[in-house]
């Protein structure tokens, strides 16, 4: 049975056993001799956990377990030259692999024929619509039925768990179910345990993000040592030969250069315009402005980067190249720092401005109220008073949005360019982080190349990075309502 | 303002009396001069962020409106059973395999006489098939294989012009650039007039931008397939990031104790709002595909990777909601006996709803438009076929915009802005419902 069929014979049966103990439950308190410790439903509910959750719990961990007992019977099979080259080991297990699923297309008489050698295994294998890209060798034979064996036999084992688990389960609660049991107790402590289960997914993806990142990053530490990497200013990651050595240079302070010098174009754009904003808004704008203007400023935070990047390189980029960058002589390329830092400054206004907005309304009346009162004009209490009261929350906001353009990705990509170089025009082509991770990531991949994993250590860098500032700005924001509460 | 501004005593200034101050005076206007130029930066910001929006959203619907209409070339073919079923068989599988050129002699022999060409002029015959999408002959056969019965009649067929004669006729390639630069020749322009004289060239409603996959032909090119695999992937996001985040806020918000465990989750899913979204693709990528081996491309992989990004937008809008519902509630709940797990499943949970219900809509809607992730688990694929499950290879529509904003033909360009407005549509769509959800079932306590 696939695992479809198990779930749905998972759902059917505890649906079952819910209509079960629920059905017992009424006979039993119906002869009156108890009173139910609970109302039916809940008796219902507990034969439909002891029935579903330990099947569950078995089904997804025998899930699990399966590729590594698959992947290990394969490795147990192959031959020591095989298993000499570690570099070449996850082809040929995707090899052997492709072999067992052909075994399994093959019909009795041609397996007896692939077995004594009268016919190729790679023409059977054609025949049934699974063209091979080099003929099958004796050992991936040998390899390929003991994968089918064992995985044939982990069916079977789950299959039977599965049931066994059902049955076991739907029997046993059944029987418990009577007027004393506390069903509703038991059946809340597992309601809650989930709900514990649900909110630790947090923590899971976290710790995933981390765990995973890490894993390929330390293995491309392992061929680029981490000071040529961090501290390198050239950056050539040649996509060399299979089996050349070469493997290019990965230096990345241009691309750290680049991301910080768009990211600075982006926040003198959002900055300025996204803090006035926020002023005004909060300030001088009539309610009737402010319900207009406000809704339409947070429609650019809602529009897809994509769709930013698409403009930049359609509208922004040309129009800076033609009107700017031509005709002072400065650059040539409709990919530029200026074109990607100001759609993504763009992009970041209303970050700055409803963050702000929030925090400038935060500051106590009463503050405003003494600077008015003493004479001061709005204006003078705004930049006198209330920015100087705000400041550590505003620059929690910047922060905030300062990550995020760092952290920024369709923009830069279509707008920014791939040339990784550090120089002070903002009219030529660089390129960033994120950038660079989508470049080294498109294509073929070979989990083993430092061109592939150069990508994952670009990627914890990041992560390490946006981190800082988020908690930094979280907690500069948090101080800052404290404060005032 | 005028308001503020009336009550200024501006109007007094010069007045006789108030001469003898003259020096607060000038310290005076000066700084009403500041507080007017401190207002008028103020506005400007707002405008210059509004200006922004108009010119985004002008330069989007600018470039890409007439994406939707398409030219079109009708020519009366006749369905010759000669050519087609030569050997008499005229089942679909017979009309799909055999000579492939044999549509091209039917498009051929209809186009001579559409024309009105010479038998032997094959320059003119070329000239006329170079208006026509180098994918009409494969639009005829899959059009008889669906309906044998069209052997041997005779019809008017639609055909799809070239991009570059879509183009042209729409205005977007210029007649007035010398003939060497431009893509469309003289003899193509007169061929365009005659038959635009004829009515045979007409612009009609692109139905082929809502039902086509990709297509190396932007004329054939359409998002049909990209919108399926959105839609298996916001099945499956919304299959599973409901369900957790409301679970998950449930316990945060209702039942955890205050103590370094939650503290740590809150502070977690604040953070993880705001990690970039690529970096969700790069965990994708090592954990789903490298990992687990689910396949590459497929929309179930799309819709856990994004199921990982809205969670924590989720979780914020549910616990706000959760949040909102005052205490009294909960308390006339235990008040009357109910357990704590009953007062938040039967009371506070339906009337969190409409809140959690936006959040969700509104999470869904970012999902709907994120791409970086889905680079990096190889959604951007030239997928033809529509997905028929979640584990085809697929696409999505934010991810085929960004293969099409990288072509260079200028149809690709109509199609990457047409392809933007039916997103934005979309989004639009979604944020209006989550809107009008909350206003109709907003409660104020």
């Amino acid at each position: 049975m696939g695992p479809l069929w198990l779930l749905a014979l998972i759902a059917g049966l505890s649906f079952f056993g819910f209509v079960l103990g629920h059905w017992k439950s009424v006979v039993l308190s119906g002869k009156g001799r108890d009173a139910l410790a609970a109302r039916p439903g809940y008796y219902g509910a507990y034969v439909l956990i002891w029935t579903a959750i330990p099947a569950l719990l078995i089904l997804v961990v025998l899930s699990v377990a399966r590729p590594f007992l698959v992947e290990h019977t394969v490795r147990v099979n192959l031959p020591e030259q095989v298993l000499a080259n570690p570099t070449q080991l996850s082809l040929e297990i995707s090899g052997v692999r492709q072999v067992a699923t052909g075994l399994k297309l093959a019909t009795h008489e041609e397996l007896e024929d692939i077995r004594i050698g009268v016919v190729a295994a790679r023409s059977v294998f054609a025949r049934h619509g699974l063209p091979l890209g080099e003929d099958v060798k004796p050992y991936q034979l040998i390899a390929a039925s003991a994968l089918n064996v064992v995985s044939d036999g982990l069916n079977t084992a789950v299959d039977i768990a599965v049931v066994a688990a059902l049955a076991f389960g739907l029997i046993f609660a059944f029987v418990r179910v009577k007027p004393r049991l506390r069903a509703r107790n038991l059946v809340e402590s597992t309601i809650l345990a989930i709900l514990i289960g649900a909110s630790s997914v947090a923590i899971l993806t976290t710790v995933g993000i981390v765990l995973s990142l890490l894993f390929q990053a330390l293995q491309f530490f392992s061929v680029v040592s981490p000071i040529n990497f961090y501290f390198g200013t050239v950056w050539d990651p040649r996509f060399a030969a299979a089996g050349s050595t070469e493997s290019g240079q990965f230096g990345f302070l241009p691309l750290f250069w680049g991301t910080i010098y768009i990211s600075f174009f982006a926040m003198l754009v959002a900055v300025p315009i996204g803090l006035f904003s926020a002023v005004y808004m909060a300030e001088y704008a009539t309610s009737k402005v402010r319900s207009i203007a406000k809704p339409l400023i947070e429609i650019l935070a809602g529009v897809p980067t994509i769709v930013y990047g698409f403009f930049a390189l359609t509208t922004v980029g040309p129009l800076i190249r033609d009107f700017i960058a031509l005709p002072l002589g400065l650059g040539t390329s409709g990919n530029n720092v200026l074109t990607a830092g100001l759609v993504m400054g763009i992009m970041i206004i209303p970050y700055v401005s409803s963050l702000s907005d929030d925090i400038i309304t935060a500051v106590p009346r009463s503050l405003r109220d003494g600077s008015l009162a003493l004479g001061a004009t709005r204006s003078e209490t705004m930049r006198q008073v209330i920015l100087p009261a705000a400041l550590p929350g505003v620059v929690g906001a910047v922060l905030l949005a300062v990550s995020r353009a760092i952290g920024e990705t369709m923009i830069v990509v279509l707008a920014a360019g791939v040339a990784a170089r550090a120089s002070l025009n903002p009219f030529e082509e660089m390129t960033t982080i994120t950038v660079k991770i989508v470049n080294q990531l498109t294509g073929d991949l070979e989990f083993t190349s430092p061109q592939t994993l150069v990508a994952f250590a670009l990627g914890i860098t990041l992560f390490v990075i946006t981190l800082g500032l988020n908690v930094l700005a979280l907690t500069i924001v948090r101080k800052y309502r404290e404060q005032y509460e | 303002m005028t308001e503020a501004a009336s009550r200024l005593p501006v109007s007094r200034l010069g007045g006789p009396e108030v001469r003898a101050i003259s020096r607060i005076d000038i310290g005076l206007r000066r700084r009403y001069a500041a507080e007017r130029r401190f207002r008028a930066y103020g506005l400007a910001a707002v405008t210059i962020a509004l200006c922004f929006l108009l010119a985004l959203f002008g330069s989007i619907v600018g470039k890409g409106y007439t994406a939707f209409q398409q030219t079109r070339i009708a020519m009366m073919v006749d369905f010759d059973a000669s050519i087609i079923a030569p050997d008499g068989d005229r089942s679909p599988a017979a009309v799909l395999s055999g000579n492939a050129f044999r549509f091209d002699d039917l498009i051929a022999a209809s186009l001579q006489k559409t024309l009105e060409l010479d038998p032997d002029d094959e320059d003119g015959l070329y000239d006329g098939l170079d208006l026509l999408s180098k994918g009409s002959a494969p639009m005829l056969r899959s059009m008889i294989a669906k309906d044998p019965s069209l052997i041997g009649t005779k019809r008017s067929v639609d055909f799809y012009a070239t991009g570059d004669v879509d183009s042209f006729v729409k205005g977007t390639i210029r007649a007035d650039i010398p003939e060497s630069q431009r893509l469309i020749k003289d003899k193509h322009i007169a061929l365009i007039d005659k038959l635009e004289k004829d009515g045979a060239l007409h612009l009609a409603f692109n139905t082929g931008l809502f039902t086509n996959g990709a297509s190396t032909r932007p004329e054939m090119a359409g998002v049909g397939v990209a919108l399926v695999g959105s839609l298996y992937m916001m099945l499956v996001v919304l299959v599973l990031s409901l369900p957790l985040g409301v679970a998950g806020s449930i316990y945060l918000e209702e039942f955890a104790p205050k103590n370094r465990w939650t503290d740590l989750i809150e502070v977690n899913i604040n953070n993880l709002a705001a990690v970039p979204s690529i970096v969700y693709g790069l965990l994708g990528l090592a954990v789903f595909i490298n990992f687990a081996h689910l396949p590459r491309s497929a929309s179930l992989v799309g819709g856990l990777v994004l199921t990982l990004t809205t969670l924590p937008t989720i979780i914020i809008a549910t616990r706000a909601a959760l949040k909102a519902v005052p205490p009294s509630i909960r308390e006339a709940g235990l008040g009357v006996g109910a357990s704590k797990m009953q007062t938040v499943f039967h009371h506070v949970l339906p009337l969190a709803m409409p809140g959690v219900l936006t959040g969700t809509i509104i999470g869904l809607a970012h999902a709907l438009g994120e791409t970086a992730p889905l680079l990096m688990i190889g959604m951007k694929a030239f997928i033809v076929e529509y997905p028929t499950t979640p584990l085809d290879p697929a696409t999505a529509l934010p991810t085929q915009i960004y293969m099409w904003a990288t072509e260079p033909e200028r149809a690709f360009t109509e199609r990457t802005s047409a392809a933007i407005i039916v997103l934005l549509a979309f989004l639009l769509a979604m944020n209006s419902l989550a809107i009008i959800l909350r206003r109709a079932f907003e409660r104020r306590w």
